[in-house]
């Protein structure tokens, strides 16, 4: 069944778009992640504009977000106060990305700056990930000693302390907000939530229990996606409500799916897994960066600055 | 106003003395309307020759042409700089047509003159390079050439030669798929007789392609209101995803 996108002015099969919902729904429900790194690029292929693709991603992370935080509180595994800096750092992250975002979309380098971004930041989470998860799956192998759960480094030597009693930390403010401000900048360039940073920054660099790490990223990601999503709606009216509506609806059956699979699997198969879907992504963007594409000339509506 | 309404009625009162043969067409549709199923639709053209002498001994040839709106368009061009490909060359086109079809009965260089051609703006390179380029790149006419080439491809440009039925050099019909990436605006249908190629007549008609019901509405919404669209948005992936967690403890319980 064909279906006419009114905002992205194509036309497209609406089961195909329910299929692609569906699939990632099932990673996120899998692993824990939004999926916008995903659905953005995977919108880009069945030839949805990009500007439309990185608003529209958004939309659809913020669905997965709610989704997942209210089974997350129901676990008590989210840290309100954690979120709210992260998400104060993200708000201001992710107005930067909304001007840098509308700023190379005049210089017409904007293709060229997500995918750099995409390469670089899914490169390495991705080899980050994939050392530490088969690190931990060879130590379960064998048996030995689990790593300890606090690690004292730099970190904690800054000023401005406060305390996040659900994470059970005392730390300054400075890295969170800086993460966030990472995150939401990141959000706001190429349509993610940025599940996969976030996730790996709280569990290494803030030294965070991984129990309520997910929750609280969860958390912040909804509030930055909106956003996101918000500002794309005014300043660029790029967000297409039905092709979001599609993929909303593959995505919440998707995640019911993954979400059962996942719980059979160890968390370290899990994290290799995630690892190697980030690391072949960032590799297929970065080939297509590399080698001489087949038409060298593109064809934009609009008009030159 | 009296000129143009004196010029109108010499115009009716004496046809043209070259004009001997003249079109009467016709279109299955003279609007499209882009609803949420909309999947590409065939317009039908359709007409007849007519005449008040016999017809010469040269065939009559028929051109039909449907142009989409115009819209102002910026083709780039990739470049390897430090080992990736980037965009560096740019040139902006004023106007060109969002969807260009040519129906003729015969090759179009054998039954249009090159100077036909260029006061009517028929062929495709005619009808690109008619529109202003504003360049910030040497090679202007290579560019125009790629967009050519690129939207032919998509299928937004199309050549139909022979795609034009012509029966007893009077009846004529052509079937104009129009694809399922429209643009909104008023498509121009051209129709052309010519002879020896010189255009012998020429007839101007519009298909008014317009998005409808709730493709009208939300696109509507977005433009005019953004600001309640993007809080719709939000409400609706906020709903969804409350909704899929409460059904999802439902299946479980």
């Amino acid at each position: 069944m064909q279906l006419y996108l009114p905002i992205a002015e194509v036309s497209v099969n609406a089961f195909l778009l329910l299929g692609l919902g569906g699939m990632v729904g099932f990673l996120s429900g899998m692993f824990g992640v939004g999926g916008g790194f995903l659905i953005t690029p995977l919108l880009f292929f069945i030839g949805v504009p990009p500007a439309v693709a990185v608003a529209t991603g958004a939309n659809q992370v913020v669905a997965s977000s709610v989704s997942g935080v209210l089974a997350q509180l129901r676990r008590k595994a989210v840290d309100f106060r954690m979120g709210t800096v992260l998400l104060v750092g993200g708000m201001a992250g992710s107005g930067v990305g909304i001007w840098v975002f509308q700023w190379m979309t005049r210089l017409g380098q904007v293709d060229l700056f997500v995918q750099l971004s995409y390469v670089l930041f899914l490169g390495l989470i991705g080899s980050m990930m994939l050392q530490e998860s088969l690190r931990a799956w060879f130590r379960a192998q064998k048996g030995g000693p689990v790593r300890r759960s606090h690690v004292h480094t730099w970190v904690h030597g800054l000023p401005l302390k406060m305390k996040f009693r659900a994470s059970g930390l005392y730390i300054s403010v400075l890295p969170p907000l800086a993460v966030g401000a990472l995150v939401g900048f990141l959000a706001a360039i190429m349509g993610v939530g940025g599940g996969f940073v976030m996730v790996p920054a709280m569990i290494y660099l803030l030294g965070m229990p991984t129990k309520v790490v997910v929750g609280t990223s969860l958390f912040q990601i909804i509030f930055v996606t909106a956003f996101t999503t918000f500002m794309h709606a005014v300043t660029s009216q790029t967000v297409d409500i039905l092709l979001a509506l599609l993929l909303i609806l593959g995505g919440v059956i998707g995640a019911q799916i993954g979400t059962s699979v996942g719980v059979r699997l160890k968390a370290e198969q899990l994290r290799i897994l995630l690892a190697l879907l980030v690391l072949a992504v960032s590799v297929k963007i970065a080939l297509d960066l590399l080698l001489r594409p087949s038409e060298l000339y593109s064809v934009m509506p609009g008009v030159l600055p | 106003m009296i000129r143009r309404a004196l010029a109108l009625l010499f115009a009716l009162l004496a046809p043209p003395a070259t004009a001997s043969e003249g079109i009467v067409a016709g279109m299955s549709q003279n609007r499209v309307s882009i609803t949420a199923n909309f999947d590409g639709s065939e317009i039908l053209i359709y007409g007849a020759v007519k005449r008040d002498a016999p017809a010469p001994d040269t065939p009559l040839e028929v051109i039909i042409t449907v142009e989409g709106p115009d819209s102002p368009v910026t083709i780039r061009k990739k470049a390897r700089v430090a080992g990736i490909w980037v965009n560096t060359e740019a040139v902006a086109v004023d106007a060109a047509p969002s969807f260009y079809a040519v129906a003729t009965t015969g090759p179009l260089r054998s039954i249009l003159s090159e100077t036909e051609d260029l006061r009517h703006r028929i062929s495709l390179p005619r009808v690109i390079r008619a529109v202003g380029a504003a360049t910030e790149a040497g090679d202007t006419a290579n560019f125009i050439e790629a967009m050519q080439r690129i939207r032919l491809t998509e299928g937004r440009y199309r050549v139909l030669q022979g795609a034009v039925e012509f029966t007893e050099q009077t009846l004529f019909r052509a079937d104009i798929v129009l694809p399922a990436n429209l643009t909104e605006g008023e498509y121009r249908v051209r129709i052309f007789l010519t002879r020896e190629g010189r255009v012998v007549d020429a007839q101007t008609r519009v298909i008014g392609v317009r998005k409808e019901g709730l493709e009208r509405l939300l696109f509507n919404l977005s433009r005019e209101a953004p600001w309640a669209y993007g809080l719709l948005s939000l409400a609706l992936a906020a709903f969804a995803g409350w909704a899929a967690s409460a059904g999802f403890r439902l299946l479980r319980a």
